[in-house]
């Protein structure tokens, strides 16, 4: 090996570069990736849930959605009670992966993405935050938060 | 061969750290400056006030003890301070000049208890030295934070800025995102705060016990899932007095009590 290649590879550990982006740019058309990241169809349901739960999504930890039965919903991100009504599932879809593909200085995380971190815990490395069916199943909960469906 | 690996040491530096246009980087305004204590609800500001119902003062008032009991091999704190250490907190982190480095106020305690007293430093965490750092903060209560940045410690004072605006973890967040740029918005049952050491060490009811301002900021960055350094780590010390030139004008509140 010459001097080159083993910095590149010394580089290339610790900065963990090797993950290449999950989203690449041939997924994405304008602000949306269209296609679907599973088979399985998202389950609104299972998003719901997700959105909640402190383990899994935890979504309100930054935003609010009107009806849902959760104590304290944070506001440091923006109200998603009719985030549908701005949004079909493929912009959403693009969001939740990584909305620093839409504003590189955004503060929302990127729930679909291993590459380009730093100082990742350990129990963490290489790990998506959610699952690619996970992704499916918070698009599917929030393209229905639509003002027609409210009264519902 | 020394220069290979000064070579590949400042290549991965550069290759790593994020790019961050430090002069684009908005900060806290004078006039917006607030302790964390203000975004307690009315009850918990009172219990910290109360010096009597404040645990934080069990640690303050064993520290007291600590400082005036001999140890083993040397002499008592206070056989050389005799005066007490009265505003001595709200000027750490520092530059000591013997040893060439900044140190915080646990690590300047723990200069003490090693060359002063021939002591083994105490550890991290342990109720010896949350116990003495907070009775020798509490002295300052009340006194304004202000540290020097501009001699020898302006290097490190950088490295800690870096370290504030600098994305990490899995959630890729900085704490100038949190703390500079939504301070006052809600994540979830909290307030955001600004950050600041200035009640530290305090009791956080979440511990059910007295802690330190490394083992807060071991908290914030796991919360980020990002792997926290370890206690009294240099680029801790560093981001410490970072934030404390970041807090300049309030002032100091330990044993703050915290949620
Ligand atoms: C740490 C706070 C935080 C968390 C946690 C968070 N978000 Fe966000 N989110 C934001 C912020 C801030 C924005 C605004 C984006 C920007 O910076 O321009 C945002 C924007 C969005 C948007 C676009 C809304 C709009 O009106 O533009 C969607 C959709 C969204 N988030 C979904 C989610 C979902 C789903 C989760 C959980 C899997 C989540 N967010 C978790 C902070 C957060
Ligand atoms: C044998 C004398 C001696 C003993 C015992 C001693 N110190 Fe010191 N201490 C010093 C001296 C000398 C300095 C340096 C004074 C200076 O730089 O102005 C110092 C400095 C300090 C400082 C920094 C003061 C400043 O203005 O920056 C702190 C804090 C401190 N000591 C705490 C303690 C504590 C707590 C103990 C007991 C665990 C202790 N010291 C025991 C002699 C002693
Ligand atoms: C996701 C948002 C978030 C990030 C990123 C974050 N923190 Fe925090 N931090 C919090 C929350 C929530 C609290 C508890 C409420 C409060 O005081 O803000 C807190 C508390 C603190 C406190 C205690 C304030 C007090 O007086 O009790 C300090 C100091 C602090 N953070 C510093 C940092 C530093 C330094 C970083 C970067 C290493 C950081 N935080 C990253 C959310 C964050």
């Amino acid at each position: 090996m010459n001097r080159v290649a083993i910095l590149a590879a010394l580089i290339l550990s610790a900065c963990g570069a090797q993950d290449a982006p999950l989203i690449s740019s041939r997924m994405i058309s304008g602000d949306a990736i269209v296609e679907p990241l599973t088979k399985t169809t998202g389950d609104a349901i299972r998003g719901e849930k997700l959105f909640v739960s402190r383990e899994e999504g935890h979504c309100i930890l930054c935003h609010k959605v009107d009806g849902l039965e959760a104590e304290f919903q944070g506001d440091v991100g923006p109200d998603l009670s009719f985030v549908g009504d701005r949004f079909n599932a493929g912009q959403l879809r693009l969001r939740i992966a990584d909305y620093q593909l839409v504003r590189p200085g955004a503060l929302m995380p990127s729930y679909f993405r291993t590459h380009d971190l730093h100082q990742v815990g350990k129990a963490y490395v290489g790990e998506t935050v959610l699952t690619a069916q996970q992704v499916e199943d918070i698009v599917a909960y929030l393209a229905d938060r639509k003002t027609s469906d409210d009264d519902a | 061969m020394i220069r290979l690996a000064g070579l590949v040491s400042i290549t991965l530096i550069t290759a790593c750290s994020a790019t961050t246009e430090v002069s684009d980087v908005p900060e806290l305004a004078a006039e917006d400056i607030v302790s964390a204590s203000v975004f307690l609800n009315s009850e918990t500001r009172a219990l910290q006030e109360d010096t009597f119902a404040n645990p934080g003062y069990l640690w303050v008032d064993r520290g007291e003890a600590l400082f005036s009991q001999p140890p083993a091999a040397g002499p008592a704190c206070i056989t050389c301070h005799e005066k007490g250490l009265r505003g001595v907190a709200a000027t750490y982190p520092a530059y000591d000049e013997n040893i060439g480095q900044v140190l915080n106020l646990e690590g300047r305690i723990n200069q003490c208890r090693v060359t002063q007293q021939s002591e083994p430093a105490w550890t991290f965490e342990s109720d010896e030295l949350l116990s003495i750092t907070a009775y020798v903060a509490n002295q300052s209560l009340g006194e304004p934070i202000s540290v020097d940045v501009n001699g020898p410690a302006r290097a490190v004072y950088e490295v800690g800025r870096d370290y504030f605006q600098t994305r990490r973890g899995q959630f890729n967040l900085s704490c100038q995102q949190c703390h500079t740029e939504n301070w006052g918005k809600r994540l979830r049952g909290d307030t955001l705060s600004q950050g600041h050491g200035n009640g530290f060490p305090a009791y956080r009811l979440e511990w059910e016990s007295l802690g330190s301002l490394h083992r807060r900021l071991r908290d914030c960055d796991t919360g980020v899932r990002a792997e926290p350094l370890p206690y009294g780590d240099p680029l801790y010390v560093a981001l410490e007095l970072y934030l404390a030139e970041r807090s300049k004008g309030i002032s100091i509140e330990t044993p703050g009590i915290r949620r």
